[in-house]
């Protein structure tokens, strides 16, 4: 079985995890209430896409 | 004809997604709308609207080929009796994905696939369209035949006794009684010309 040789240095480690990064999603503003939704989605603030009602808040 | 799909199926193997699909659009035809992810979605929407196909021929034939996908009889006889008859005037496109964001638990997109509407306001324009065409000819049929205005009369107040009795028996908001009554008494118009139509030739 296949086993490291040497254990992973803390430096190692921490430059590795240091490259872990969470992008941002691109939003949009809503039509209707000007609030920040996912682009091409239901705006969770009111509901609507489209100018249709699809969800009830 | 959807195109056939090609990579690996949805769930465990093609058993797995037949079950699946089926369930899935059982639960369409009888809720009307449901909420799933993304990609069962987008999988679901060519069998729901041919389905639909199959319900908007209505024979024999046609029903037992639904009820091989959809098991449930009583969601069938909804779907043939309704939702079928319902789209009698749109021709495909039945069906309406909106994106609603990613789920909570697993961050899977989800969707909200849901039934559309009838063609409520075309609808209501070939009528409106209907009834002057109705009209004009009537005018244009005054002067050589005086057949055609006794036999307009009673066909109009029968009319609108079915109007009014549709008014009536609809409760549902989504089905505008008004459209269906005005559809109803331009049909009759329309025969009731032809019909005239057919007297003046005799
Ligand atoms: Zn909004």
């Amino acid at each position: 079985m296949a086993v490291p040789k040497r254990k992973t240095s803390r430096s190692n480690t921490r430059h590795r995890r240091s490259q872990w990064k969470a992008a941002a999603p691109a939003l949009v503003i809503c039509a209707r209430c000007r609030e920040k939704k996912l682009a091409h989605t239901v705006c969770p603030t009111c509901g609507t896409y489209a100018k249709r009602r699809v969800l009830d808040v | 004809m959807p195109t056939p799909t090609k990579g690996p199926r949805l769930g465990g193997g093609p058993a797995h997604e037949r079950l699946m699909l089926g369930n899935l659009a059982t639960a369409l035809f009888e809720h009307g709308r449901i909420t799933t992810t993304e990609a069962k979605a987008k999988r679901l929407r060519p069998l729901a609207e041919r389905l639909i196909t199959f319900a908007k021929r209505g024979d024999l034939a046609a029903r037992r080929r639904v009820l091989t996908v959809v098991r449930d009889k009583g969601v069938v006889h909804v779907l043939f009796t309704e939702i079928g008859p319902r789209y009698e005037n749109r021709h495909g496109g039945y069906t309406r994905i909106v994106k609603v964001g990613p789920r909570k638990g697993d961050n899977a997109p989800m969707a909200v696939i849901e039934l559309v509407e009838p063609l409520q306001e075309q609808v209501v324009a070939e009528a409106t369209g209907a009834t002057k065409r109705a009209a004009k000819e009537k005018a244009a049929k005054a002067t050589p035949a005086a057949k055609a205005a006794p036999v307009e009369e009673p066909t109009a107040d029968a009319a609108t006794d079915e109007a009014v009795e549709a008014a009536a028996d609809e409760a549902a908001p989504t089905e505008a009684p008004t459209a269906d009554g005005a559809e109803v008494s331009t049909e009759d118009a329309e025969e009731s010309a032809a019909e005239a139509d057919k007297d003046d030739k005799a």
